[in-house]
């Protein structure tokens, strides 16, 4: 029988009943969210159960909802299933004072580099990343500019004009 | 079996001979030719300029196409491109440098031997181009002087050409004292480079 969906949200609710939750199916993808302790137990069922078998990490990113007050940064899991080509999303999301989210390198090796990405242009902390220091931006940076607080613009340049650039 | 070839049939008669470079002002007589010595040193350098390509993105692209056989760099003299800093004349920085590239120009830089001379080839290198960003370095003037700027994104061969004869105007008419001016001095301290 094909691995569909619902196949796969009853086994997640099944295993961890109103822990998983804001089920949402975007363009054929299912996602869902649950709270950032459980992100490794999650990921650590949809890798070993037989049934769903999401072995790849396709994507590791951050986001930033400043909208979301308690909890503005979301980490989002992009899971595929090899054998059925299925596709999955999970997000987890914490708060922005001291985002700190545990680290998936131990399941999946690619989630190393990813996690250096997401924190250098995001700041969270990922507990247990044997190496997490910056990877694209240069390491004397001391902010993290994903952040919506910052602009995207250089902000030493001195010659852009105010009227030629009506938001600035 | 080919298809006939469609364009470049007509032989066109050549505008001017293939000629020899226009030699230096000079006095001249039997046996002996006097001019400046800057004159001949920078008749030297200008036609046998080697650049090194720094090429980062597109623009590397639009060098690959300069120096190949239809827009030919190498007629100007640059037939050995050298990678080797030690070894080249013109440094030509094409491509966007990211910040956390921007040391490594400078170190390039550095390793060069006087007389050296930069070249800005396209809107990344001279202003940071359209990627205004915090990683993007807005110009490699803000870390090494620059002696030509060529705007395009990319620019096209034709104009990189232009901008190469205009190094070449620098360098035949430089004076042979001017790397050891006070005012060279003051450009070099100025951005950090003994």
């Amino acid at each position: 029988m094909a691995l569909t969906n619902d196949i796969i949200k009853q086994q997640l609710i099944g295993k961890f009943g109103q822990d998983v939750s804001d089920w949402n199916e975007s363009f054929g993808m299912l996602t869902f969210t649950s709270k950032k302790d459980l992100n490794l137990k999650v990921l650590q069922f949809l890798f070993d159960d037989p049934s769903l078998q999401f072995r790849f990490l396709t994507d590791l990113c951050g986001v930033h909802y400043p909208a979301r007050k308690g909890e503005e940064i979301a980490v989002v899991y992009h899971l595929h299933n090899l054998v059925d080509n299925v596709r999955l999303r999970y997000k987890v999301f914490t708060a922005a004072e001291n985002p700190e989210i545990y680290s998936a390198t131990a399941l999946y090796a690619s989630a190393n580099w990813m996690e250096r990405e997401t924190y250098d242009f995001f700041g969270i902390h990922f507990i247990g990343h044997p190496n997490l220091k910056r990877i694209l931006n240069a390491d004397e940076m001391d902010y993290f500019p994903m952040l919506k607080q910052y602009p995207l613009e250089e902000r030493s340049r001195v010659d852009k004009d105010d009227e030629m650039f009506g938001r600035d | 079996m080919a298809r006939p070839v469609q364009y470049n049939i007509n032989q066109k008669p050549l505008e001017t001979p293939v000629g020899l470079v226009k030699g230096p002002e000079g006095v001249s007589g039997e046996g002996f030719f006097a001019t400046k010595l800057s004159d001949v040193v920078g008749l030297a350098r200008k036609n046998s300029i080697w650049p090194l390509p720094f090429a980062t993105s597109c623009c590397g692209i639009e060098f690959m196409a300069l120096m190949a056989s239809h827009y030919d760099l190498a007629r100007f003299g640059s037939e050995r491109v050298s990678f080797s800093p030690r070894q080249c004349d013109l440094l030509m920085v094409m491509g966007t440098i990211a910040k956390k590239m921007a040391p490594v120009v400078k170190h390039v830089y550095l390793q060069m031997a006087e007389p050296r001379w930069v070249l800005a080839m396209g809107a990344c290198a001279s202003s940071g181009g359209i990627f205004d960003s915090y990683s993007v370095l807005q110009g490699i003037d803000q870390i090494i002087p620059v002696d030509v700027y060529v705007p395009g994104c990319p620019p096209r061969p034709e104009a990189v050409l232009d901008g190469f004869m205009k190094v070449q105007d620098l360098v035949g008419k430089e004076s042979l004292r001017r790397r050891n001016s006070e005012q060279y001095k003051d450009l070099m301290n100025s951005y950090g480079i003994e």
